[in-house]
């Protein structure tokens, strides 16, 4: 089914520049009279602020400035609600969104208090020790449930309560569902979902060009444009003064979205103000107090069922830590609530959740994007179920899997697009019978697990499903244009962090003009090329970018063969566009370079009602998004003396549709699950009771390593979207959704004599010891 | 902490010359000082071996050593691997086998392996593993990484089969 490009193993076309330390990071930026800034942080998680002093710091040589909240006027503002609360009848939603430095009051370690300008980054630090903060300790927020109680301390005074949001979304009649099940299983759930950790920290370079009157910003950002059009407004500048260049960025997967960050709101301000480049470029600790988090839910959940395994209903009641503000409103959490559901083809259900401030970092999504948390409750409730019932594992999944005449499936409840969540397609059994083979199912169970068991060895199998909401609107552009050098350019407005762009927007486009993606030119992030457009979330690059320049290039395609046919005085249909040329029957051909020559004459006249050159702009806004699923499965050993598992195999079966890169998709999935790997036994944000993040280095807060992330295995099936026209859905998020589901799972089947029941996400050598000490003790006592 | 030192270092074969702070962090002189940014920091605290370049001939960590302990010593970057144009078997072994999605880790990843491929004819899968384990990278999972190494050890050490 590929193309000679689309869905080719094609190498990539950043690759060389980076590989040879050309690529442009934003802290590569560097600008004659550039000044460097350093943060004063919050050592509290809440307090109140008595009084600065920053009078030593100013008196400090190579300080330029030191600025607090008073100092910002009018340019001190909450940061905009960047997604609105969705929809839902009856919805509670208190918005309260960061501020550029803390006024009277701080709400989590690490927020931003004193901003310091210099003439070097060692200067700017050095002055930050001179400032004094004085401080009126107030008791902190730290437990999400303890938040609600009558009498806890509060993040923001003014709203009475701790709590940000409540939503309830039904589907069917749960209670009526209940009162029919032959089993009704009830459980609560923790699952923590870390931080994003990308190797590049975020960083701004902002400079303000007096006798231009032009701003030109570098920020490690996914939403260039966004962030364009709400810096000019902030700094009272016209759209096209300011260009906002995404450069190449190290990683992102979520936080670095468009969150008008204290920084990234201040430095361009104190460009304008100084008249001089100014460079924020974030360490590695403030990385970890100061860049978004995702975090952690409690869930009480609930599932009824029959006696074959059916699914009646399933009821959820959630508490979701979104920090001390909520600037990206409920899409973690409606995450959390939607994708709950799965793959599986549930009659009724009934979910509240609850979205509590605390004193910590802000929450947003993290590659997963609250997905996690919700697969992980009903994964956790079908293991609990089939084995109460006696059914095997992969069993009572298929039971349940919505049957491929069922789509398009509605599961009624509103999703983070603000549209009822609709599956476009799907077919889930052939994923789930590939994995199984893939991973031995049958003969691990029934030959290998009991041979090793007896051998004295704690091995263990996990296999769960889910489905990712993918590739959501509102929609993306891109323009397209043959060069009159016969290269193509491509420009669209989606910012890139590694997920290879420039070559698969490339094929889409070489599969239309028949080009060399060589000769391909991509540039993505760059407002002065393109500034129409969101930006790089939700698995959304591949589908919504992906098809409007599929739309675009398609568009060009039909001017190069209407123009040849002008030349050739042949109709379209009988040309043939090869390699870069254009031939016609009897044998006779032209060049693209020739063809956008003769496109854009400088004598004689453009034809009425046609365009000079060969050029087209298109957009694609889908109405709803694309449902990509899969299947995960892995073999564990763990080791009960030292509590360490080893993950012995690992399979992926996945289903993002079309694939335009079979390469890039696998190297998406490979470190998907290498990011699910860390959230299941090794990543995890710890607060203590006074809101102090005690992991906030890469001792305390682990990376996988390749010691850690096994071999993956992966295979495919491939359900197209029916509603894009390439077919495609997202693939950037599948490969870190189910893994700590599939984890647990297989080590509670490695340590089965042990009759464990976990119900909590990420482990840890020391939690399992605590774990297995529990289980123990109730099994003697 | 005014106080200058000069630091006479030679990278990628050029011969450099600066008067810096005692405190002054030998990544940041790679990077801000020479201009050499493909040298990335990814941790300033020694974990993520994204600074690593080769300092007479051996892999360190360019962010725990300052600048100034580097005078009179010899330095490669990953702008030193190959000529202008050109690309070690090593860097073309990665660009083959898609080891690299974001690139922020690549530098540090390439500089620590150079030594270990040109030494390591037929190393095993957890060779390789333990080779890298002192370099983190977010994107790829490692897997491709490691078909990368075998494949620059192939190019490097068994030509006449690749
Ligand atoms: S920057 Fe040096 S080890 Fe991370
Ligand atoms: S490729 Fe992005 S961190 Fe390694």
């Amino acid at each position: 089914m590929a193309g000679r490009y689309f869905g080719q193993p094609i190498r990539r076309n950043e690759d060389p520049a980076l590989l040879t330390g050309q690529a442009l990071f934003t802290d590569d930026v560097h600008l004659p009279g550039m000044v460097h800034v350093a943060f004063l942080r919050s050592d509290y998680a809440h307090a109140r602020i008595r009084s600065i002093d920053v009078s030593r710091a100013l008196e400090r040589p190579g300080v330029i400035g030191v600025y607090t909240a008073e100092d910002l006027g009018d340019y001190w503002q909450p940061g905009p609600l960047l997604v609105p609360p969705p929809p839902v009848e009856d919805i509670i939603f208190h918005q309260r969104t960061q501020v550029p430095l803390a006024k009277g009051k701080v709400r989590h370690v690490g927020e931003p208090v004193v901003m310091v300008v210099a003439e070097s980054r060692y200067i700017a630090e050095d002055a930050l020790e001179d400032i004094f903060v004085d401080y009126e300790p107030l008791p902190p927020v730290v437990d999400i449930e303890k938040a609600l109680e009558p009498d806890a301390p509060l993040v923001h005074e003014d709203l009475g309560t701790n709590l940000a949001a409540r939503v309830v979304q039904r589907k069917g009649d749960y209670e009526a569902a209940k009162a029919k099940a032959d089993v009704v299983i009830s459980r609560r759930f923790y699952y923590d979902h870390g931080l994003a950790a990308a190797m590049e920290n975020r960083g701004i370079v902002a400079h303000w060009d007096p006798k231009m009157q032009y701003m030109t910003i570098w920020d490690t950002t996914q939403a260039p444009v966004v962030i364009r059009n709400g810096l000019a407004r902030m700094l009272g500048l016209s759209e096209s003064q300011v260009r906002v260049i995404a450069p190449f960025i190290g990683g992102a997967f979520g936080p670095k979205i468009m969150m008008f960050y204290p920084e990234e709101v201040l430095i361009p301000w104190l460009s304008l103000k100084l008249k001089r480049p100014v460079k924020w470029i974030e360490d590695r600790r403030e990385n970890f107090f100061a860049t978004t988090h995702e975090r952690y839910q409690v869930h009480y959940a609930e599932i009824a069922l029959t006696r074959d395994g059916r699914i009646l209903g399933v009821k959820d009641r959630f508490y979701h830590d979104t920090g001390a503000y909520d600037p990206y409103g409920l899409t973690v959490p409606i995450n959390s609530q939607c994708t709950l559901l799965g793959p599986y083809d549930i009659p009724a259900y009934h979910s509240e959740m609850n979205v509590v401030f605390t004193n910590k970092t802000i929450v947003t999504p993290y590659r997963g994007a609250g997905r996690q948390h919700g697969v992980f409750v009903m994964e956790r409730l079908l293991d609990i179920a089939a084995k109460e019932l006696g059914i095997d594992r992969t069993e009572i999944r298929r039971r349940n899997f919505i049957p491929p005449d069922k789509f398009p499936y509605n599961n009624e409840v509103i999703y983070q697009d603000f549209v009822p969540l609709v599956y476009d397609s799907g077919n889930y059994e052939p994923a789930l019978e590939l994995a199984k083979k893939l991973i031995d199912y049958d003969r691990f169970l029934k030959e290998e697990q009991p041979r090793l068991r007896a051998e004295g060895k704690h091995v263990g199998l996990g296999i769960v499903a889910y489905v990712e909401g993918t590739g959501i609107g509102p929609y993306e552009g891109a323009r397209v244009q043959v060069e009159t050098t016969g290269k193509v350019n491509v420009a669209t407005g989606v910012g890139t962090q590694g997920q290879s762009h420039f070559t698969s927007f490339a094929q889409i486009v070489a599969e239309q003009l028949d080009v060399d993606v060589r000769n391909i030119r991509v540039v993505t992030g760059d407002t002065a090329e393109f500034h129409w457009g969101t930006g790089t979330f939700a698995s959304r690059g591949a589908v919504v970018a992906g098809n409007a320049i599929h739309a675009a290039a398609k568009k060009v395609r039909e001017k190069v063969l209407q123009k040849a046919s002008e030349e050739f005085g042949v109709p379209p249909e009988e040309l043939e566009l090869r390699n870069g040329y254009v031939y016609t029957q009897d044998g006779r051909s032209i060049s693209l370079a020739d063809l956008a020559v003769k496109a854009n004459p400088l004598r004689g006249a453009v034809k009425p009602g046609t365009e000079p050159g060969l050029e087209a702009t298109m957009y694609f806004g889908p109405e709803r998004g694309a449902t990509a699923s899969g299947v995960h499965a892995m073999i564990v050993e763990v080791d009960p003396e030292l509590m360490d598992v080893k993950i012995r195999k690992y399979v992926v079966v996945h289903d993002c549709g079309k694939v335009i890169n079979p390469l890039v998709v696998e190297g998406q999935i490979h470190g998907g699950v290498a990011q699910g790997v860390g959230n299941s036994f090794y990543e995890e944000i710890v607060y203590n009771e006074d809101g102090q993040l005690l992991t906030a280095s890469f001792m305390d807060y682990l990376l996988p390593t390749a010691m850690e992330v096994p071999p993956i295995e992966v295979g495919h099936v491939e359900t197209p979207s029916p509603w894009n026209e390439l077919g495609t859905k997202g693939a950037g998020e599948a490969g870190a959704i189910p893994t700590a589901a599939a984890f647990v799972q297989a080590v509670e089947d490695a340590l089965a004599d042990y009759d464990l029941e976990i119900l909590e996400a990420p482990l840890s050598p020391n939690r399992l010891f605590e774990l297995l000490k529990e289980a123990k003790q109730k099994k003697e006592g | 902490m005014s106080e200058l030192h000069t630091v006479r270092v030679t990278v990628n074969g050029t011969v450099y010359e600066r008067q810096v702070e005692a405190r002054m962090l030998l990544s940041d002189f790679i990077r801000h000082e020479l201009g050499l940014t493909g040298t990335h920091v990814g941790c300033e605290h020694g974990v993520c071996g994204a600074c690593t370049v080769l300092f007479d001939g051996e892999p360190v960590r360019s962010c725990l050593m300052f600048a100034v302990q580097a005078d009179g010593h010899e330095i490669m970057t990953v702008e030193g691997l190959a000529p202008e144009g050109e690309m070690h078997p090593l860097q073309e072994a990665f660009h083959e086998a898609h080891a690299l999605q974001c690139g922020f880790c690549t530098p540090g990843f390439l500089m620590t392996l150079k030594p270990f491929v040109e030494t390591h004819p037929n190393p095993t899968d957890e060779e390789i593993r333990k080779a890298i384990s002192g370099n983190l990278c977010r994107c790829t999972g490692y897997q491709h990484i490691i078909e990368a190494v075998k494949l620059a050890i192939k190019k490097i050490h068994h030509s006449d089969a690749a």
